[in-house]
């Protein structure tokens, strides 16, 4: 078998598809979180107008598949004179809509709080937003990791949907080669185990998060 | 004018008034009318059944419910808990200690003290930290400050929170029922430090069941029962073996309790 196919043209392509989809995947998680986390909390504790807006926004970003919502962004916008280019649109879309299942996990995280934490810190003269900020959404987080964690793994595979609107990342460059050669076999099973490698990576780094931010006496000791 | 002078000069200034508190929940009346006055350095102890109201009526003081109507002094100033700067301020001054501990979990025992002293005195860490240092020490837990809640005793919880409350330099605190979560044998740890407490000054209203606590070292009990304060006086007034009053009988009934239990 002939190895000059898989060094000059896919692993090449394969790589530049993965430092695209790095850039795709880093900013989309981070800031995912942090709006769900905001999202989240004002979907439980905002006041009654503030909580129903949220209660819509995450009502329309997980219930409209993510690809319309990225041709909405990429094919629609520029009607109403918002141009962006294809990463901008991708990594916005992303944003947007792992937020909505952030927002989701971090809800239940709150939930689980006992009213009583927030009562000690308004004793002590914390504001309403100290409170939230210190005391309340820290333990939340920590509940919410492993469903957040979830969102970011899955989100590392949904980042392919980026080649659609033309955004060549990783699954682009391999459909590129696939259809050029006609070598579909050996693309998809190499693209199939790049992605395999990132979120086994990612699963990694997740876990030692977890494991870091693990509070005594909570779960298996 | 000039006796009149000196008669309202003699007249301790309270620190603490409590006006005509009334509060609802769900319907049902909970507190109607209550008011009381602390001078400084007095410790005054709720008693009464459950469902009397001694919970609302310390968590109406500091506005954590809020009150339907009535008024709350602290050093002369009234309280207006509308303005949430006030209301902030004077929480800081008002220490509050649960049944449950309600101690942050997510924090060990130093953080639970300090982070009040970081995030709300804007006190830097070190000087936080020594603070609170200090504080867990004069509990008697100066070797438990890595520890989080969830490996401290129930008695050790409480006593941290204790120190949670002195580290913010409360001018009264408020106590809700402190010992009534605990194992019987851990309850004269809490005891005692509150006992410190009260001799060092501190200014406090106590909700308890500890009557023993109560006849030893309270300046006045109040006996409140359906949202009402029932009765209230000297604990030699109230609760000596000939008085014949609710509370005395009230008292009489828990200590039969507490012996079967014993």
């Amino acid at each position: 078998m002939e190895t000059t196919f898989f060094t000059t043209q896919l692993i090449p392509a394969l790589n530049r598809g993965l430092v695209m989809s790095i850039k795709l995947i880093i900013p989309s998680g981070m800031f995912g979180l942090v709006l769900g986390i905001v999202i989240g909390t004002l979907r439980t504790f905002g006041p009654s107008a503030i909580r129903k807006a949220a209660n819509g926004y995450a009502a329309v970003f997980r219930g409209t598949p993510l690809l319309v919502q990225l041709f909405i962004l990429y094919f629609g916008l520029p009607n109403l004179g918002i141009y962006l280019d294809a990463y901008a649109a991708s990594v916005t879309g992303f944003i947007l809509c792992s937020s909505a299942y952030h927002s989701e996990y971090i809800r239940g995280g709150l939930l689980s709080i006992k009213k009583g934490q927030l009562l000690a810190a308004e004793s002590m003269g914390f504001s309403t937003f100290k409170t939230m900020f210190h005391i309340i959404v820290p333990q939340a987080i920590r509940k919410a990791l492993p469903g957040c964690s979830n969102e970011i793994i899955y989100l590392i595979k949904y980042s392919s949907l980026a080649y659609i609107i033309t955004c060549i990342e990783l699954t682009g460059e391999g459909k590129i080669i696939a259809t050029r050669t006609f070598r579909y076999t050996e693309v998809f099973l190499f693209l199939g185990f790049y992605y395999l490698v990132l979120v086994t990576m990612a699963s990694f780094m997740l876990q030692k998060i977890e494991q870091k931010y693990k509070i005594p006496g909570f779960g298996k000791a | 004018m000039l006796a009149k002078e000196a008669m309202t000069m003699t007249q301790e200034k309270p620190i603490l008034r409590v006006e005509n508190i009334s509060k609802t929940l769900g319907g049902k009346e909970i507190l109607n009318s209550v008011s009381l006055s602390l001078n400084k350095g007095e410790l005054k102890v709720l008693i009464g059944p459950s469902g009397a109201g001694k919970s609302t009526l310390l968590q109406c003081i500091n506005f954590l419910l809020p009150p339907d109507s009535g008024r709350v002094w602290l050093d002369g100033v009234e309280i207006q808990n509308r303005r949430k700067r006030d209301l902030y301020a004077f929480r800081q001054q008002v220490g509050m200690i649960f049944q449950d501990f309600n101690l942050f979990d997510h924090l060990n025992a130093l953080d639970n003290v300090s982070i009040a002293l970081r995030k709300v005195k804007k006190m830097r860490r070190p000087e936080a930290r020594d603070r609170a240092m200090a504080e867990l020490e004069r509990v008697g837990l100066g070797d438990k400050i890595d520890l989080y809640p969830a490996e401290l005793s129930g008695g050790q919880k409480q006593r941290v929170s204790i120190a949670r409350a002195l580290a913010m330099d409360p001018k009264i605190m408020l106590l809700d029922e402190p010992t009534s979560a605990l194992d019987p044998e851990l309850i004269g740890e809490v005891l005692s430090v509150i006992h410190d407490l009260a001799h060092g000054g501190m200014t406090m209203l106590l909700a308890t069941h500890q009557i023993a606590f109560t006849r030893s070292l309270a300046n006045e009990v109040i006996f409140l029962e359906n949202g009402i304060i029932l009765e209230q006086g000297t604990p030699a007034e109230l609760l000596s073996p000939n008085a014949c009053t609710r509370s005395r009988d009230f008292c009489s009934r828990l200590d039969d309790l507490y012996k079967e239990k014993a």
